[in-house]
């Protein structure tokens, strides 16, 4: 039997030895280190690639922001162009992708019968595991020609007179980007959204209903208005998103330095020069690149702290 | 885990009721006008049309995937590098399935550990904070980087000095992993029941022994499903190798200084060029490249629905 | 006669953040018998019991002043490392809390995690004995531990808690998530365990803690004259039989009677 008591009597509180003491604190430090090694990260990101584009940046002045001239044989490096495209592209999906993705996110936690949820969610959370390179090729290669091309001529002709619409309209274009973009970020719209939706508490939808409210009524009525901060923030996430994808939209937005009012028109996007011109840049066009990746940075990372804010404070209540 | 079951399935039970009753009982009927109901009604046919809509394109694109990937994966497709040109038939992507292959499992090797020990770290140490705050807020901030920026620092921080290779490809695909593990993972770990680790203090363990053979053991079914979509969403990235390990025809060993291939940029170049022949490769590794990430997300489902130890 | 207590507690006060939760403890806690805690919920008893092992320690912003003296020794002195308290000073639950491993694995955990040199079959064997669950788990030492019932877990909480070879074992509701029968062979089991050790039972059942222990410290909640902030005290604390008798304070009393009423 055993006799510990007695033994440990004689000398009640004995330290720990080697490896079991050290153990603790070595491992707590690790952990802390890792955590920390994130925000080294972001940090060093950051000052690595201004650091970089500064010179660059520094010689254009303000015309690096507010010029459309982008011509790497003179020098000349204005990004407004791309500016203008990354979120003339991201508007555009946004416009698509947001009826669709609460349509399916209400669809999916209020209306549908149990056993179609499974299957539906499985095959939208299938749409946020396809890489953007397949998009790409899917795009360029199916959806061109069978849909965007031909949409975007007739688009052209039948609402020509309205300027964003002017033709001649080409499926290459802010267009097509913004449509193959829109399929990119219905599942992380609606997925997040199906989070806040579930957020809602079934008292109030249940309290809706004894108030003799429709489905529909009790959703514009009961979780709509609860749900509205988590929704635009799982929009801004969305957008997020859509601001830096960047191979599909290489692949569909034509590559033409411009601005235009007409959607169905080619242009650039921040995301995609940088994808098509990088490999065969040198020097101060390089360095202008990566001042255009600082930019597009600077604006994902203000609407993802802007989106985080609100989905946070849905979450935590 | 079923998605979406456990809390909507006892309302809309409810909630199936009083609109099936409706056209019955005469009660409910004058409580409910016709322009309510047609409202009702036609909003329920605009939810349903827009899960149809979102299925069509899903449909499509693993029907193209296969349909115009599998004339050209056979083994030649699988066990040979690109042919020196677009315009030639035959070859594959070989060269991409192991540059990807090592980029990922190098960057995986890297980026799991330590978003595993900051997760911890969130867990069972920062807890509120200010720290641990600070490090959730930017890890969510950081998942939100462009990736294509991820390649831009890489190539600026690393590729400048030492050229391209697997190394920078995996450095890059390693950032983008590592915020994401440590998010994840933190979900996985806050919801290992207290009680357990109160038993293993209780029994005088420290941290270290109760993290490695209580938490972790029990939270890495979890865990694995996390890393998992991790690596699935590493497998796919294509700007930032782009930017770090370029491409090449053959194979490449050498880890650093060597310009390697992998399989989304091969896929990028098929999809660019004008010959048919390189965009049927492309397609033959959409179908390969589409399969790895399957496989990756159908682990993580496997490990998923194993996870029912507190539920 | 009265050997060197197990515990001496002076002073004790323990806030959570800014929340007072307890404060005015004093007692003496002699070896081999069982004290319990009683008092109305919310009194700060399971505060009281996590103090005897530093469980108190892993809930951020908690602060205990005053002293706990274990063998003389400040369990609270700045040396002392709250590993090495709660390896001489084991711990049950309310729920039933098995590690999801096997039987044999749960008993073994702190033997193993404290470099245990021993046979680890043997002291599997014996700590099961001694939680009187062997007999009825013998053949079965693999199968995981989620599958006892919850009578059976508890006891192999008290196997497990044992093995590590404390001197004094705390009980917080040991019984309350078990049925009666359940009960009953928890508190014989406590009957053979204090020849050996020192228990510390929390108990919001006032027969158990009648039937059970030797001693009995009844705390009690004050309440501040806004009634903003509430905080338990020790109003007595003195032998079973006395303080379900004849108890000196009129607390005391009313509780007690007012629960057997």
């Amino acid at each position: 039997m055993t006799n510990a008591p007695t033994d440990t009597v004689a000398s009640p509180l004995v330290p720990r030895k080697g490896f079991s003491r050290m153990a603790d604190p070595v491992f707590a430090a690790l952990t802390g280190a890792a955590g920390i090694l994130v925000l080294i990260i972001l940090g060093y990101m950051v000052v690595v690639t201004t650091l970089t584009a500064w010179p660059a940046m520094q010689s254009q002045g303000w015309s690096f922001i507010f010029s459309t001239t982008w011509d790497p044989s003179r020098g000349q490096y204005g990004i407004l162009a791309f500016v203008y495209g990354t979120v003339l592209t991201s508007l555009i999906a946004l416009v698509i992708a947001v009826p669709f993705s609460l349509g399916i996110a209400l669809f999916l936690t209020e209306i549908a019968p149990g056993w179609i949820r499974g299957p539906v969610a499985y095959m939208v959370d299938l749409l946020a595991a396809v890489p953007s390179v397949v998009y790409g090729l899917w795009g360029v290669f199916v959806l061109l020609p069978g849909l965007l091309q031909p949409l975007a001529v007739w688009l052209s002709r039948t609402l020509g007179w309205i300027p964003i619409f002017a033709g001649p309209g080409s499926g290459l274009s802010f267009f097509g980007a913004g449509v193959v973009l829109a399929i990119m970020i219905i599942p992380i719209i609606s997925s997040l959204s199906r989070e806040v939706l579930r957020a809602v508490p079934s008292d109030e939808k249940n309290a809706a209903f004894a108030l003799g409210a429709t489905r529909w009524e009790m959703i514009t009525g009961a979780v709509l208005p609860r749900a509205k901060a988590g929704i635009i923030g799982a929009v801004m996430l969305g957008l997020g998103r859509a601001l830096g994808e960047t191979i599909a939209v290489a692949l569909l937005v034509g590559s033409r330095e411009q601005i235009t009012a007409s959607i169905l028109k080619p242009g650039y996007t921040m995301a995609s020069i940088i994808a098509n011109q990088f490999t065969e840049a040198t020097g101060d066009h390089i360095r202008a690149l990566v001042g255009v990746g600082v930019v597009l940075f600077i604006i994902t990372i203000v609407v993802n702290v802007a989106a985080r804010a609100l989905v946070w404070r849905m979450v935590e209540a | 885990m079923p998605v979406g079951m456990s809390a909507g399935t006892p309302a809309g039970a409810a909630a199936g009721a009083p609109a099936g009753a409706a056209a019955g009982n005469p009660l409910l009927m004058r409580s409910t006008s016709r322009a309510r109901v047609v409202k009702d009604v036609a909003a329920r046919v605009a939810m349903w049309l827009a899960a149809l809509i979102v299925l069509v394109p899903v449909i499509l694109i693993l029907y193209y995937v296969a349909a115009k990937g599998l004339p050209t994966m056979d083994w030649e497709f699988l066990t040979q590098p690109t042919p020196y040109s677009m315009r030639l038939r035959g070859g594959g992507f070989v060269n991409g399935l192991i540059g990807t292959l090592l980029m990922v499992v190098l960057a995986a090797v890297v980026s799991i550990p330590l978003g595993l020990l900051g997760a911890i770290y969130l867990v069972e140490y920062g807890k509120k904070g200010l720290l641990a705050q600070v490090i959730r807020f930017f890890s969510d901030v950081m998942t939100g980087v462009p990736s294509v920026f991820v390649g831009l620092f890489v190539y600026t921080a690393m590729v400048i000095p030492f050229g391209f290779g697997v190394v920078m490809g995996a450095a890059s695909l390693a950032i983008i992993m590592l915020p994401i593990v440590v998010r994840s993972s933190e979900e996985m770990l806050k919801l290992v029941p207290r009680e357990l680790k109160e038993a293993s203090y209780a029994l005088g363990a420290g941290h270290w022994h109760t993290i490695s053979r209580v938490v972790l053991p029990a939270a890495a079914p979890g865990l694995t499903t996390g890393t998992m979509l991790a690596v699935a969403r590493a497998a796919g990235e294509t700007a930032p190798l782009l930017l770090t390990a370029l491409s090449a025809q053959e194979i490449v060993t050498r880890l650093v200084g060597e310009a390697t291939a992998s399989l989304p940029v091969l896929i990028y170049y098929g999809a660019r060029n004008p010959f048919p022949a390189g965009q049927e490769r492309a397609w033959a590794g959409a179908l390969e490249l589409l399969l790895l990430v399957l496989v990756f997300t159908l682990l993580a489902r496997v490990a998923s629905s194993r996870n029912r130890l507190w539920q | 006669m009265s050997e060197e207590p197990a515990f001496r507690v002076r002073d004790l006060a323990v806030s959570y953040g800014s929340q007072v939760a307890l404060k005015d403890v004093t007692l003496d806690i002699e070896p081999r018998k069982i004290i319990a805690i009683i008092g109305p919920s919310g009194c700060g008893k399971s505060t009281l019991i996590r103090c005897f092992n530093r469980m108190n320690d892993l809930i951020p912003g908690t602060r205990v002043q005053g002293q706990v003296l274990y063998h003389g020794q400040d369990i609270y002195a700045n040396d002392v490392d709250p590993v090495t308290v709660r390896r001489n000073v084991g711990m049950v639950f309310q729920r039933p809390n098995p590690f999801p491993k096997s039987i044999k694995e749960n008993v073994a955990y702190g033997a193993r995690i404290n470099g245990y040199k021993g046979n680890i079959d043997e002291l599997v064997e014996r700590s099961l004995r001694g939680a009187a669950l062997w007999d009825e788990v013998k053949d079965n030492l693999n199968r995981s531990a989620l599958a006892l019932s919850g009578g059976q877990q508890q006891r192999l909480c008290i196997a497990r808690a044992i093995a590590v070879q404390p001197d004094t074992i705390l009980m917080d509701e040991p019984a309350s998530a078990l049925d009666p029968v359940a009960t009953s062979k928890i508190e014989d089991l406590m009957q053979e365990l204090k020849e050996r050790y020192t228990i510390i039972i929390v108990t919001h059942n006032m027969q158990q803690a009648a039937r059970v222990s030797d001693k009995a410290a009844f705390l009690y909640t004050e309440v501040n004259e806004a009634g903003t902030a509430r905080w338990g005290v020790l109003v007595e604390y003195d032998d079973t039989s006395r303080i379900f008798t004849n108890p000196r304070d009129k607390r005391t009393d009313d509780y007690i009677s007012g629960r057997f009423g």
